[in-house]
């Protein structure tokens, strides 16, 4: 166990490195550069803003500085924003975009898991069709169709709930039901299908002829395998709320990580880009290790491999 | 009074595309302490007969008639939480694949230790003990470190053992065996056989034992209950099914045990597929196959269970001429099969 996770670890390393390497080089190959605006600037200033920041050194070298200082814990300044670090900017988003994407995430699982139990368990009964039918619509809707009708109903219609920026917890709402909806409506399905597969095992026909009652037959006997499907989604599902937010933090205005990442491309502001990669990267990588450690936890049979 | 008492039961599975009568009216009765056979190859309703006693069977199959009396109590009206009680506690059930009968998801301790906590009032440690003892008494090694493997650390034939033991940890009245060593290997099984007799022989247990080979029977049971396309062909003691079977199909059964082939190292097969039994039965389901020159075609209701001699029954076929000696007509039909 320790050395698979230690095998995952590094995996996860050198993932990251390639991202970071990509995405370096990839910013550094498109023309343009982050100090080229509608302005004219003189080139002598021009010039001394390119030294400012490391743009009259060889590509490689950059390369190299860039990628010592990050692992230093420095991602360097905003090319844009005068004044400010990277560091500072993740600070400040991070936060905001981490309890967005965890209360959507937590809801998505609180949601999707016992939904799908009840479904598989209540096979075939207007306890499975219904939910079913509502995830079906859930995983059809994209969350830039879904973002707007829920804010077009509570917000505008109904005059529930806030329909932008982030001021209190009832902000929290709309925008955490549009990323977790999708993700809901996908666990509930992945649930359903794990726990279908365990109850038509032969140890769940060993388990009733023993007398164990239905419902300890599910939690304690299929409820580990039957989660499988699930906790394998997490890491995808994580990277997938991550984008999501991009574009939820855009509808709702809120001051996150994936409102910064848009401003960032469109603004070809190369560091805070580099920055946010690694970050969104190093959050993916972490949690598919998570996910995997979890999946080996609940199944024995992979503990020994 | 006996302690089974099975009568006429009909176990019916409702598919789209018809009715599946997979037990169509078997009838048969375990004394305490017996071992009750159960032969037929395969799909003719054997497991379905089994879990159809102990109510296990879902959708979209039904137990559409019949009775299960079970000490005095109809199994079939008793409720839900009574069904449990008796499930485990008072009948037990093993069955036919050991590795994926066990939950690969719980260690052997945990399975074992649920059922003792479920049907007596021992708590966890002492019940514990009691699941390491019963694992020792089935020649587990080790016992008291092994219990707390997983499943997959045993072998096929060891979990097997461990499934016998759970069955009869809460020292059952009945423990009905469903093919129990169609799984393993011809050595192990019948170290598995001897392992369930000596078992029985300690705790009084009565065992309903289904095989499709009646080799298996023969050694280990008192009386044996023949079935074909979910009906009782023929029913009686072991030696008097195997000395001296009656029914066309029985005959045929006998002809296939291996042991008993004569001719060369061919094996002797029942020529022919076992019926559609989603169509009604004309007359005898086994028309089709029985090797006997044919008479009438069959129609009617499936012929009655006549009493041959005392405890020895079997449907009376009307429509293929008995009088032929089998012996010419089994050799000649098995001659042609392998030529
Ligand atoms: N869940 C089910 N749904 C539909 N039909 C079923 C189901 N279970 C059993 N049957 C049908 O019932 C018939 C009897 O099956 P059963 O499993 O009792 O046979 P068996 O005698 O135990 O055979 P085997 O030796 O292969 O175990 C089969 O024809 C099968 O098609
Ligand atoms: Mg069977």
């Amino acid at each position: 166990m320790a050395k698979f996770i230690a095998l995952r670890f590094l995996q996860g390393l050198l993932v990251l490195l390639a991202i970071y390497a990509i995405t370096f080089f990839l910013v550094a190959a498109t023309p343009g550069s982050p100090f080229s605006s509608e302005r004219a600037i003189p080139p002598h200033i021009l010039a001394q803003i390119e030294a400012f920041y490391g743009y009259d050194k060889p590509v490689l070298e950059r390369f190299w500085t860039s990628l010592t200082n990050t692992l230093s814990g420095e991602f360097g300044p905003s090319a844009v924003y005068a004044n400010r670090s990277v560091t500072d900017i993740i600070a400040e988003s991070f936060p905001v975009s981490l309890k967005l994407g965890s209360i959507s995430l937590l809801a998505a699982l609180l949601i999707g898991i016992p939904t799908g139990i009840v479904a598989a368990v209540r096979r075939n009964t207007w306890l499975d069709y219904v939910p079913m039918s509502v995830s079906m619509a859930g995983i059809c809707l994209p969350t830039f169709v879904m973002g707007p009708l829920l804010a077009l109903v509570f917000g505008l219609i109904l005059r529930l709930l806030p329909v932008s920026g982030w001021y209190g917890p009832e902000y929290i709402i709309l925008p955490a039901a549009t990323l977790s909806l999708y993700y809901a409506a996908y666990f509930a399905r992945l649930t359903r299908g794990g726990m279908l597969e365990m109850l038509n095992q032969d140890f769940v026909r060993t388990a009733r002829a023993k007398g164990v009652p239905e419902w300890t037959i599910v939690w304690k006997h299929c409820l580990k395998g039957g989660l499988i499907p699930a906790i394998t989604f997490l890491g995808p599902a994580l990277a997938g709320i991550i984008s999501g937010s991009f574009v939820v933090e855009t509808i709702f205005q809120i001051p996150g990580l994936g409102q910064w990442f848009v401003k960032a491309a469109l603004n070809r502001d190369d560091f805070l880009i580099l920055g946010l990669t690694v970050l969104f990267a190093a959050l993916i990588v972490v949690m598919n290790l998570l996910a995997d450690i979890a999946h080996v936890a609940l199944n024995p049979r992979l503990k020994y491999e | 009074m006996a302690l089974l008492h099975v009568q006429d039961l009909k176990t019916y599975f409702f598919m789209r595309g018809g009715v599946v009568r997979a037990v169509d009216g078997v009838s048969f009765e375990v004394e305490r302490g017996q071992t009750v056979g159960i032969v037929g190859e395969s799909g003719s309703g054997k497991s379905v007969s089994c879990y159809s006693i102990l109510r296990l069977i879902d959708e979209p199959g039904r137990i559409v008639g019949g009775s299960v009396m079970f000490d005095g109590e109809d199994l079939l009206q008793a409720t839900n939480s009574r069904m449990r009680e008796i499930r485990g506690g008072r009948i037990s059930m093993i069955f036919q694949d050991p590795m994926t009968s066990l939950n690969p998801f719980l260690r052997i301790s945990t399975q074992m230790v649920e059922t003792l906590r479920l049907h007596t009032d021992l708590d966890q440690r002492a019940a514990l003990h009691k699941a390491i003892a019963a694992l020792e008494e089935v020649g587990i090694a080790e016992a008291s470190k092994r219990i707390h493997s997983y499943p997959h650390e045993f072998s096929g034939g060891m979990r097997q053992r461990v499934m016998i033991a759970s069955a009869l940890l809460t020292e059952p009245d009945l423990l009905i065996a469903d093919e129990p060593t169609t799984a393993l290997d011809v050595t192990i099984q019948a170290q598995v056989l001897d392992l369930l007799k000596q078992r029985q022989e300690r705790l009084g247990t009565a065992i309903i034992l289904v095989t499709h080979d009646l080799g298996v029977v023969a050694g280990t049971c008192e009386r044996v209950n023949v079935m074909y396309a979910g009906r009782d062909v023929e029913s009686g003691t072991a030696d008097q099914i195997f000395y001296d079977p009656h029914h066309a199909y029985t005959q045929a059964l006998q002809k296939a045990i291996p042991s008993l082939q004569t001719k060369g190292d061919l094996l002797y097969t029942v020529p022919g597929m076992p019926p559609d039994l989603s169509k009604p039965v004309q007359g005898c389901a086994f028309y089709p196959r029985c090797p006997y020159p044919k008479l009438a075609p069959p129609d009617g209701p499936p012929p009655e269970l006549v009493v041959l001699t005392e405890g020895h029954c079997a449907q009376d076929c009307q429509y293929c001429d008995r009088s032929k000696p089998i012996e010419d007509v089994l050799t000649s039909d098995v001659t042609e099969a392998f030529e």
